[in-house]
């Protein structure tokens, strides 16, 4: 078999990973392991970044994603002291939740196909994207943007402590 | 990535670790130093030995392309993932099996446990959690920083300075607040 | 391969991600669900980025700066249910149809 198979045995293994562990992320009955399965979907897509040659993104996002925000989450169940298997996560929109789902699906995935056809990702190439070439876009062509991210990641943490102080 | 299958890709990558150890090792603690070392010099290739076992033997090319790489992680995520099957599995072989009540009781500290396990934390841990994603995401953006900052040199350096300002302008809200303090 | 496998791929995770939405009654179950909305995005810009070589590295820079912003978003999000289960000992979405009490 080719290299470009093995490719995408790769990437079919992967899509369905994210999948599967994207609709029990919605469909589980245990808040706990919903958090969990989503570790599994991020993990899936650190995957596919690294299949498209975004190797930094691909650990950042195993970092940040899967070692910091999940980590938050897990304290926000905690703290809301949820009880664990037994109540009803759903509401009684379900079918029609499934409904709008699909039809996003279906009108995006087409529009995209339509749009995109014959569009190839060339996998011939011997290193994925440099951390280097990532710091000179971020440090020369998206300084704003970089410093906006600060900016609001400092409005989050006092947004956080103003409403966590009123005790 | 030349026309070839996964496996040719392991075997090539196998023969490359082996190689550049210049040894078969046959110890568990070796296997175990041999297979780190092999992964962590990967790139490089520098050659690394083990002390006790006669070396010998000229070495086949590793395919060094960005594919190649990524299988001698899968092979290690394999075999991790095999070890702790492969153990529980056997614990399970070995063990008796004597189930009753108490065993399924949760443990604390020999003491009957009280109330449900479910118990509510404290909110001011939320911000210590908080604070720890900032500075996560804030030491993400520090690794490409350092990697081109010779290169860019002084207006790096001035881009970095403010966007640490910025948050550390948060720490020192926090810290003002009194929210770092223990309870 | 073609780029359309990853963009389907991110249609689905996004689809997956708009059903917990609507369908979850769990205020973090929610969040749990636009999580798999931004990673869709994620794939998205990633597989663009990966078609588009030479026009530049936009596609990752940028889903490093979603990363961050979605790292924002829980913290505040997280902190807004938490004050909400502090004043009605409840995280279900579907009681919460005041906008004061």
């Amino acid at each position: 078999m080719s290299a470009e198979t093995w490719q995408q045995v790769v990437f079919w293994i992967f899509a369905l990973l994210i999948t599967g562990a994207g609709v029990l992320v919605v469909t589980t009955r245990n808040v706990i392991h919903a958090a969990l399965w989503l570790v599994g979907a991020l993990m899936g897509a650190a995957a596919m970044y690294v299949l498209l040659f975004a190797e930094f993104v691909a650990w950042v996002q195993v970092l940040v994603y899967v070692g910091a925000i999940v980590v938050l989450m897990l304290f926000g169940l905690m703290l809301t002291r949820a009880p664990i298997g037994s109540a009803e996560f759903d509401n009684n929109q379900r079918p029609l939740a499934a409904l709008c789902a699909a039809a996003v699906f279906v009108v995006t995935s087409v529009i995209l196909i339509g749009a995109f056809e014959g569009q190839e990702i060339n996998f011939a190439r011997t290193a994925g994207t440099s951390t280097e070439s990532i710091g000179t876009a971020i440090f020369s062509s998206y300084v704003w943007p970089f410093e906006v991210v600060s900016i609001l990641l400092l409005a989050a943490l006092v947004g956080a402590v103003v409403i966590a102080r009123r005790d | 990535m030349p026309d070839s299958g996964v496996f040719e890709y392991l075997a090539a990558g196998l023969r490359g670790a082996v190689s550049r150890t210049n040894a078969l090792p046959n110890c568990a603690f070796c296997v175990l130093v041999f297979g780190l070392s092999a992964t962590l010099s990967y790139p490089r290739g520098s050659p690394r030995s083990c002390s006790h076992i006669a070396t010998s033997g000229a070495v086949p090319a590793v395919p060094r392309d960005y594919f190649s790489q990524y299988i001698t992680i899968g092979i290690f995520v394999l075999v991790g993932l095999g070890l702790v099957g492969v153990t529980l599995q056997l614990a399970r072989l070995v063990r008796p099996n004597v189930p009753t009540r108490e065993k399924y009781t949760t443990y604390e500290s020999g003491i009957d446990p009280i109330g449900r396990g479910w118990t509510q934390t404290n909110v001011r841990y939320y911000i210590f959690a908080l604070l720890f994603v900032i500075f996560d995401v804030e030491a993400v953006f520090l690794f490409p920083w350092a990697i081109v900052f010779e290169r860019l040199g002084t207006q790096a350096f001035i881009e970095m300075l403010i966007f640490i300002a910025i948050l550390a302008f948060a720490l020192l809200y926090a810290i003002r607040k009194k929210m770092l303090e223990w309870l | 391969m073609p780029v359309s496998f990853f963009l389907v791929l991110s249609a689905l995770l996004f689809s997956i991600g708009i059903y917990g939405v609507l369908a979850r009654q769990h205020a973090v179950l929610v969040l749990l669900s636009i999580e798999l909305m931004l990673n869709a995005v994620n794939i998205n810009l990633v597989a663009f980025s990966a078609m588009l070589q030479e026009a530049g590295l936009g596609g990752q820079v940028f889903a490093l700066f979603v990363i961050a912003v979605a790292a924002a978003e829980v913290g505040v999000g997280l902190a807004i249910v938490i004050l909400i289960y502090r004043n009605r000992q409840s995280v279900d979405l579907d009681e919460l149809d005041l906008m004061k009490w």
